[in-house]
Parts: structure tokens; sequence; C-alpha cells
């Protein structure tokens, strides 16, 4: 498989970028040939100019000659087959039959809580009520910049069921520190097992939260109700075993 | 284009945002914090960090014999005792040297000891006021909607590379974005930052390093290109101070952002929101204020008559503390989902009667954060109705809205982009509001008429319950915290009879006072 342009397999791509140097007709070959250097062919420069006095931006159409075999891929999604908040508060009524209890953070210095607000306030997001609003969830939001020795303390104090661990700012790969820093505290205080661990934010994928050694993660777009499932799911098997 | 709106309605809300912040001024005026005094420490020239890199006005503060009379007579004290400066009182703390209790010192003698260093304090911030003026004048900064971009590399020389070429690109405003981390560190560090995440720490060598650079640009381009940073957070008047010494021309300062956002006491900040304030009031600086905070957290449409009953109240705030109202960069923001039919009207609704309560008011607009995605393409295009808004209704300070705002700090490229697309809407339409009139009656006036009364609504139910205790109910933002709860409690003060501050003595009356 390639990308599409207007036609199968013609490799179409689009590319943008800024060079530290004032625009000329050099500057625009420069573009080309770095382009091409990527590995593109069919490489066309269809803006090029001067930003500021020493930078250019560039607006480039190439055509890729590698392509991918769908088949070999594999991502797994935390959201499949989602229930609605009366499906989840039924499914740990009958199966857990008791309030699980969930803590979520926006760990570290990242005071961004967009994210884990939107999966935990009452309101929600895009019209699907957040866990607050379940009858089957005890939540406690902590908010901004908590650090994960509190989020950790925390969560032994009140033997929450499920860390909701939330990163917006992701800068110098200051999220990746964050996560693992929460996981091998939660590893260290012995506590892990016993504990379903999220993670969350723009950036986050479900397989990027399982190499940091996380039960699941949830990007963009993710609705309460498929954090909510999750969790539900996941600790009914618990209980179950 | 005019909205017709009740201006008995608005009377009512400014003397209800009065009643409001009343008390408060009372509480303000018995009480202290460690930063006001960390920032009159600085103020009268002390700088610099001991050993261990803690900066020497909390050595100083922290070895205080007794705080409730203020770091000014202990100084005083010192000084009459020593012959010291403050800088050298300071190190010798820093040495472990003990202050003396300055209640065997006279009165005269430890005021006259310190007042060359309060004179020359003011001095400086006057200097830089007037130095701005004489620039503004010499370089004119061109017409509002003034384009506002941020510089967030964490790294300052690199955040000085991307100011000089946004300012080369169309940029009249650079602020430099702190470190989300800064708000709740109780002192301000030191020297130039290289290494942070998030932004860069507000600090008097990034400040200087920042305003030397746009100093320059503005030569070359010929027009002043102002500088944000934020004071905010628990050292809400040292950053004031600093700012005033280093000509920055604009600071995020919000009476009550800290508390609700930053789970910071509320009595430390509304202290320190005042006194933060009276320097920003005399250093001519504007403030620019949180309101766009209660659209990020919740739904916008909601939310807009809590945008307006936080602006009446900020603006109270501002005028106790001698601000003049063009200091007042009171916030909103272009947040309604894009998926609702005609949230551009109710965008322009607000936006409008925002400028007419307002008027002399240098409005601050915030570009679309919270329904912009990876979608960068249609990021843009909302961007550009945002950008329309603010020429429509005439908003002054205005935060260009960047296409990668959901995926990363911007890039030099993306800046560009955004200044290019606020120039390209803000030129083509740029008389378009002056040349229309809004429907009587019609959804636009509906919508503004039903902002105003909700905030009417919300000021009256604060005014009867007291902002303290509304604040602790989660009237704003659906936010609850208690009066004695939250960071920095620990640091306010009541004021013993012999408190002396001599800056909140001279800055009284704000800018107000120099200008009359």
């Amino acid at each position: 498989m390639k990308p599409y342009g207007d036609t199968l397999d013609d490799g179409a791509v689009q590319l943008s970028f800024t060079l530290p140097i004032a625009w000329s007709e050099a500057a625009d070959e420069a573009a080309r040939q770095l382009v091409a250097k990527m590995g593109f062919g069919e490489v066309s420069v269809v803006e090029g100019r001067s930003i500021a006095a020493n930078f250019s931006f560039f607006v480039v159409y190439a055509r890729t000659p590698v392509s991918i075999d769908i088949s070999t891929i594999a991502a797994p999604s935390a959201s499949a087959d989602a229930l609605d908040m009366d499906g989840v508060d039924a499914l740990i009524a009958a199966r857990i039959g008791r309030k699980v209890r969930v803590v979520g953070a926006c760990i570290g210095t990242d005071a961004h809580t967009v994210g884990i607000d939107a999966i935990l306030n009452m309101k929600g997001y895009k019209g699907d009520y957040g866990l607050e609003r379940y009858h089957g969830f005890d939540v406690y939001n902590l908010g901004s910049q908590i650090a994960v020795e509190d989020l950790v303390r925390f969560a032994k104090e009140r033997e929450v069921d499920a860390i909701l661990a939330s990163q917006v700012v992701t800068q110098k790969g200051s999220d990746i520190a964050n996560f693992t820093a929460l996981a091998e505290l939660l590893e260290a205080e012995n506590v892990r097992e016993g504990i379903l661990l999220i993670a969350g934010g723009p950036r986050v994928t479900n397989l990027l939260a399982a190499e940091l050694g996380y039960d699941a993660g949830f990007g963009r777009g993710t609705l309460p109700s498929d954090v909510a499932t999750f969790i539900a799911r996941r600790i009914a098997e618990r209980v179950a075993a | 284009m005019e909205l017709r709106i009740d201006s008995e309605a608005v009377a009512s809300a400014r003397r209800l945002a009065s009643a409001v912040v009343d008390p408060i001024a009372g509480f303000i005026a018995r009480h202290s914090t460690v930063s006001v005094e960390r920032a009159v420490a600085r103020l009268c020239g002390i700088d610099g960090v001991d050993a261990d890199g803690i900066p020497l006005p909390n050595r100083l503060v922290d070895a205080l014999p007794v705080r409730e009379v203020g770091v000014a007579r202990v100084l005083g004290a010192a000084i009459a005792e020593t012959g010291r400066t403050p800088q050298q009182v300071a190190e010798a703390v820093a040495a472990g040297e003990a202050l003396q209790d300055p209640a065997g010192t006279p009165e005269t003698a430890l005021r006259a000891a310190l007042r060359p260093f309060i004179d020359a304090g003011l001095a400086r911030i006057d200097a830089n006021r007037t130095a701005r003026e004489a620039l503004l004048r010499r370089l004119p900064q061109g017409a509002p909607p003034l384009l506002y971009v941020i510089v967030a590399s964490g790294n300052i020389y690199e955040d000085r590379t991307a100011a000089v070429a946004a300012a080369e690109a169309g940029a009249q405003v650079i602020a430099v974005i702190r470190s989300t981390a800064q708000s709740l560190l109780d002192y301000v560090p030191y020297g130039a930052t290289t290494e942070g995440f998030g932004g860069t720490y507000a600090t008097q060598e990034n400040f200087r390093i920042m305003r030397a650079a746009l100093d320059e640009v503005s030569e070359r381009l010929g027009r002043y290109v102002m500088l944000t940073n934020y004071a905010s957070g628990l050292c809400m008047p040292e950053i004031a101070a600093t700012a005033a010494l280093e000509r920055l021309d604009m600071l995020l300062n919000d009476s009550m952002y800290g508390i609700l956002f930053r789970d910071i006491n509320m009595q430390r900040t509304f202290v320190d929101q005042h006194f933060s304030r009276q320097l920003n009031a005399r250093s001519g600086i504007i403030i620019n204020t949180g309101e766009d905070n209660y659209l990020t957290t919740a739904d916008a449409v909601e939310q807009a008559p809590a945008v307006l009953a936080s602006q009446f109240i900020n603006e109270a705030f501002a005028l106790r503390a001698g601000l003049l109202p063009r200091q007042m960069g009171l916030g909103d923001a272009y947040e309604i989902d894009p998926d609702l039919e005609d949230g551009f009207l109710f965008q322009l609704a607000q936006a409008q009667l925002a400028r007419q309560i307002f008027p002399d008011a240098p409005l601050k607009y915030m570009p679309p954060t919270k329904h912009m995605t990876g979608n960068i393409f249609k990021g843009h295009l909302i961007d550009a109705m945002f950008n329309l808004t603010s020429v429509m209704t005439h908003q002054t300070i205005h935060l260009c809205g960047m296409l990668t705002e959901a995926i990363h700090t911007p890039f030099l490229g993306d800046r560009a982009l955004a200044l290019e697309n606020a120039r390209y809407v803000m030129g083509t339409a740029r008389s378009f509001g002056d040349e229309i009139e809004i429907k009587p009656g019609g959804k636009i006036e509906r919508r503004a008429h039903d902002v105003l009364a909700g905030a009417v609504r919300i000021l009256d139910g604060v005014a009867e319950r007291g902002l303290m205790a509304a604040i602790e109910g989660g009237t704003f933002a659906d936010v609850r915290r208690p009066r004695d709860g939250g960071r920095g409690y620990d640091g306010v003060f009541a004021k013993a009879p012999s408190y002396w501050n001599p800056f909140a003595e001279a800055l009284a009356g704000g800018e107000a006072a120099v200008t009359r």
C-alpha cells in the first residue's frame, strides 16, 4: 500500500518545512534536494519564500517509492466495543458488586487538565458523560501538577482500582519521563499488580502505553465511556479470577 | 456595528463587582505575604543567589526576626546600624549572620537609611515607563488588533531567535511562555534558562536577554515590539517587580486564576495580586487577565456569563490597585464548539459586548485551543474566523492562533503562517465591523443580552455570599477552594501596627497618580 493522490499507488505526499536561510533560488533548490535525499521522487517545490530575515518556508509535493503491507500491522485499540454509561453501570453492578475507585491526575509539572477533566468530570466530552456521573465509579480527580509520589500515596491510602495519568505537554519527552516514573514507583511500592494503570493524552496511543508498562493508553478523540468500559471489564475479569 | 445594551444592567454589574471586591480590599490592606516582602527586597536592589542557588530575597525574608513589621523596617534598621547596602545585608544573612530586631533603631533613622534605595528602585521603574513611552512615540507599534505570538522552546536563546523571526514576520507582541512548574515555586529562579519544560522560567536574566533582542529588532523594523511574561503563581509581586525593572510591557496577571487553576491559597493570591498590580500600574505595564481559562475547562456557551462576571471583578480589583482602564487587558477566548450552528454569531456577540462595556480596555482575545485537533487544515480555518471576529469587534491584544495548537508548541513556520492568516483577514476586512449594523432584536443582540443578564446574576450571588465563600462553594469554573487551603497559605501574615512597605505607600494611586 502507498499514499493515494489521485491514482492508486502514485505515492503522493505533501510536506512543509522551514529552513534557516533567507529565500533565494538556491534555497528552493536546497529544499528540493533535501526532499530527494529523504528518498522521495518527482519532488516539486510549489511554494518557497522568506518568512523572516534568515528563515524560509516551503511547501513540497513528492512521491514516495516505498510501500507498506497492511497485513503486518497490529495496533489493538483499548476502545473496542465500548458500552454506554448504563451498560457500564449494569456491568459493574452485576459482576463487581461494588463501586470501582478511580483516581485521575495530570502528573509532573503538566498543568493541562483538559483531557483528564473531559474523561472524569460530570459533564464529560462531546455529549458523553464523564465517570463522575456513573453510579459504578467513585472518582477522585486530583487535578494539575500532581507529583507521582503524591499520586501513589493517594492511590494506596484510598485503595483505588485504577489510576488515570494524563500528559498533554510532551516537550523534550517530559510525558514519557513522567509516565515511566509513575509506573516504576508503583512497582517499587509493590502495588502495581493490584491497580489498573492507564495513560491518557493527545499524543498517547495504546501501543505506546503498552511499551511503558501500562494496561492501556487512550489518545485523541477518546470518550469517557471508552475508558469506563475498559476499566469495568478489566476489574470484572479480576474479580472473577 | 453597535449592540443596544442595557446600560442600567452594566452599571448594576459594576456596582456589584465593587461590592464583591470591597471586603477583600479590607483584608488585603491588613495583610502581607512573603512574596510581597521579597518583591520589596528586590526593589531595594537585592538580587543573586547563595551557594545553594537559593535567591537572596528568600534568604533575607526567611531570616526576618519579625516578619509582621515588614522587610523594609528590618532592612532599614540593618543599614542604619551597619552602613551596608541592602545587597550587603542580604549577603551577610546568606553567610549566616543574624538580623537584629528593628525595635532598637529609631524610626527616623531606619527610614532615612533605606530611603536612597527606595528612591533608586522607584526611579528605575519610572525611567523604564518613560523610556517605553518615548519608544512608542518614536517607533509606533501599528494599529490594533496587536498581533501577539508565543515563543516556548524552553531555551531562552532559541526563544530569542524565534522572537526576532516572529517580529520580522509581523508580530507586535512576544510572550515568552513560562515553565508550568514555576507557578508553584515559592521563589523566582535565577539566571538564563536553557533547558526548560513547557517554557523558560521568568527570571530577571531571561527578561534582560529578550528585552535587548526585541529593542534591537524594534529599531531595525521601525516599530516597537512589546514583551510579555507571567506574573502569576506564588510569586506575582516579585515577577511584577522584576518586569518593572527590566521594562516588560505586558504581564499575565489575574486576580483569581491561581486560586482556581493552580490551587494557590486565596488569601495569598488576593494580597499578592494587589501589590503586583500596584507595581504594574506604576510601571505602565498592561495586564492580561485569564478569563479564557473558564472556557477551556468547561462549555464555552454556558460559561460566557462567568467570563463577563470575571472581567468585572478583575476590573474592580485593578481599579483598587491604581491601574488605568488602558492597562486592563481583560480576557476572552474564541472557544465555542465549531460544530455549533451560529456559534460564530455567539462569538461576535460576546466580543462586541466586552468592547462596548470596557471601551478603554485593551481587550485580550485568545484563540481557539479546546476544539483544535491534528487536522491543521481545519484548524487554520477556525483561526481565520477568530481573526475575523477580532478585527470586526476591535479587540486590542490578539493572540494569534496556531494551526498546530493541538500538536506541539509552535514551530517557527507555524508562527509565520498564523501571522500571515491574521494579516490577511484583518487587512481584507479592516473596516467591515464599522460598515455593518447588527439586526435589532436578532440572534446576536439577544445573545449579548443573555450573557449580560447572566453575568449580573452571578455577581449578585457572589456579592450576597462574599467572594471567598463563593469560591469555596464552587461558583467559578466549578472549582471549590477552601479559604485556608491551597499552596502558599503559610506565607500570608497579618501586618503589625508598625508594618512598613515604602513601595506600597509610594504606589498607592498607581499610574493615575503619576500622570495627574
